[in-house]
């Protein structure tokens, strides 16, 4: 192919940089505003003493000596979200490869069973955590009347420091839905014949799960773990509403009550974050320990793009 | 595939040897994988269904009812919901709920189809930083930069009280639905912009007219997530909406009528499915899309 003449070819250049500038505009706009800006400030302010009604005023490294050796809280918030991220991710994962299998295998209804597993994950979050406070509550709950129906002694859930992560845990496997739709469709895309294969070569079902179907899958069982953690790193609204609601007090608008209810057990970082900078109005407090999440996540995240190069490999 | 079986309590029984043929055997084995399959199957819906049946029947109870213990209603109260939906506000938190919905779906999907065209199909220097840095926003925790964007929206722009400072960010591009996007245009071959072009078109018009129409199911999943985004988000409306009743969502607004009704089961879950049913209603209208939405974000990732 003939090159066109330079001038043609720098104009032609330029016009092709201008329309992809023009294309990426809302992004890039976005992008510096939204989160370069805040992200910039975010460290700013970690310097600062900031109660948002004074001037800012700079006391060094106070905030983060304060965060990290100092403050109570800081401990129960990071361990309880490190428990949440290991023990909710493993357990969905596992549950929902449980239901995208048994989907799979099902031969009469598939259609009714695969509605009914994937509706609960539509319920908007709050509306789901009403729901499990309510299932679960321990004076009139429904869960506890049938298990004390029974003869089990059921545990209060919500509103036992030892229960209330495990009822969270359960709630999130209740949504299971979207896990459950995307290993459906790694099954269903592991050719036949490799199954048949392995029958051949005498494998038993285990046989066949370890060496043709988890091959097959993990990829999509990694994009499921690594983006349940990132998910769960963020875990606020379902810790925050069954802890509030299970502790029963009532309380209006600027109401400030203890995050965490019963005994810090569901107090999460990103809910510490809300509560030392919009109920303390520790801004420097709470922007240090925004940056230890952001660090996290993208320690996470860079593991994401070193395990999961597919991601961006697509394009070619 | 028969004999394959999901948990090894189901493994099919050993064949009693001698007197049976191998078909019989075989028939026979095939009906206890089918009856091990739905008995578990029966067992996992009870877990996903009951929970909304008991939710259920509990907003028809009378208010005695509802602070016993009992499972099924005495009598039927559909007046409930009537009393709910009078709850002062209550009407406020819907119109709120889809304005927010509304216009963030209308201004995500604007601003994300140009740029995802771009990052999907042009060729330029700092794409793949361009994709680098997307995906980053898309893993960032909101708590993380929220903050200092709260001052911003508060005292230099007065604009807290409201939903706006949630709306107004939406029309400049939302990193998951970037990404989404992206991703479906990727599967959408190069020829047809090719011949486009040829045919004298603008990328504009290449873009409105070539490549909106056959990325419409892309763009229906992203409109929908992002119409369920907005309508479950809690930590949005509480930021910026909490001091300001008027401007409270649905999923922000159920929090606090349950604290004003704490004994009020009843109301409470008649509300709750309240703020549930609209989802669930679009989904069994767009069911196709929605699971090829959740499968895009999987598979093609």
């Amino acid at each position: 192919m003939a090159l066109p003449p330079a001038p043609a070819l720098r104009r032609k250049h330029t016009r092709e940089r201008l329309r992809t500038l023009g294309f990426l505009s809302p992004w890039l706009v976005g992008f510096t505003v939204f989160f370069g800006y805040p992200l910039i400030a975010t460290v700013y302010f970690s310097f600062m003493h900031y109660n948002q009604i004074e001037q800012p005023d700079f006391v060094g490294l106070k905030n983060w000596k304060y965060v990290l050796t100092q403050m109570p809280l800081f401990g129960p918030a990071l361990w309880n979200t490190l428990w949440l991220v290991v023990v909710m991710v493993a357990l969905r994962v596992v549950f929902g490869l449980g239901i995208g299998m048994l989907v799979t295998k099902i031969k009469s209804g598939v259609g009714f069973f695969r509605t009914a597993f994937y509706l609960p994950y539509l319920a908007p979050p709050v509306a789901a955590t009403v729901a499990f406070v309510f299932l679960l509550n321990p004076g009139t709950g429904p869960v506890n009347e049938i298990l004390g129906a029974i003869g089990i002694h059921a545990p209060s859930w919500f509103n036992d420091p030892d229960w209330a992560k495990p009822s969270l845990v359960m709630l999130s496997l209740w949504g299971i839905g979207d896990l459950m739709v995307i290993f459906m469709a790694a099954l269903l895309d592991v050719p036949k014949e490799q199954y048949e294969a392995a029958e051949l070569d005498g494998a038993g079902a285990w046989g066949k799960f370890r060496y043709v179907t988890w091959p097959a899958i993990t990829p999509i069982v990694m994009f499921a773990v690594v983006t349940g953690v990132v998910q769960t790193m963020q875990y606020y609204t379902q810790a925050l509403v069954a802890g509030k609601l299970a502790s029963g007090i009532t309380f209006g608008p600027g109401t400030v009550i203890q995050p965490g209810y019963p005994d810090h057990s569901t107090l999460t970082v990103p809910q510490l974050v809300y509560s030392l900078g919009f109920q303390n109005f520790n801004t420097g407090a709470a922007c240090v320990l925004s940056l230890v999440l952001f660090v996290i996540a993208m320690g996470v995240t860079t593991l994401l793009m070193r395990k999961r190069a597919g991601l961006l490999a697509a394009e070619d | 595939m028969t004999t394959t079986t999901l948990r090894p309590r189901t493994a099919p029984a050993p064949a009693p040897a001698g007197d049976r043929g191998p078909a019989l055997r075989a028939r026979r084995r095939r009906l206890l994988h089918w009856i091990a399959v739905h008995a578990v199957s029966v067992a996992a819906a009870l877990f996903f269904v009951l929970p909304f049946v008991f939710v259920f029947l509990t907003s028809v109870m009378s208010d005695g009812q509802a602070m016993s213990g009992e499972l099924w209603p005495h009598e039927w109260n559909w007046s409930n919901y009537a009393t709910v939906f009078h709850t002062p506000g209550f009407l406020d938190w819907w119109k709120n709920s889809l304005m927010y919905a509304g216009l963030g779906t209308l201004f995500t999907v604007c601003s994300a189809v140009p740029v995802a065209y771009a990052l999907a199909k042009f060729r330029f220097r700092g794409r793949r930083t361009a994709m680098i840095l997307v995906i980053s926003t898309m893993m960032l925790p909101p708590q993380v930069i929220v903050i200092p964007m709260y001052l911003v929206w508060a005292q230099q722009l007065h604009l807290s009280g409201s939903l706006w400072p949630l709306i107004i960010p939406m029309a400049f591009g939302d990193a998951y639905s970037i990404f989404l996007l992206r991703q479906f245009l990727l599967t959408i071959p190069q020829e047809y912009i090719e011949s486009a072009k040829v045919d004298g078109c603008g990328e504009l018009r290449t873009l409105l007219k070539i490549i909106v129409p056959m990325a419409k199911p892309g763009i229906a999943a992203v409109a929908l997530f992002q119409f369920f985004y907005c309508w479950n988000d809690y930590f949005g409306p509480q930021i910026y909406a909490a001091q300001n009743p008027g401007a409270w969502t649905l999923s922000y607004g159920l929090e606090s009528f349950k604290s004003a009704h704490s004994v009020d089961w009843n109301l409470t879950m008649a509300a709750t499915l309240l703020v549930m049913a609209p989802v669930i209603i679009v989904f069994f209208f767009a069911q196709k899309v929605f699971v090829e939405g959740v499968t895009l974000t999987g598979v093609k990732g």
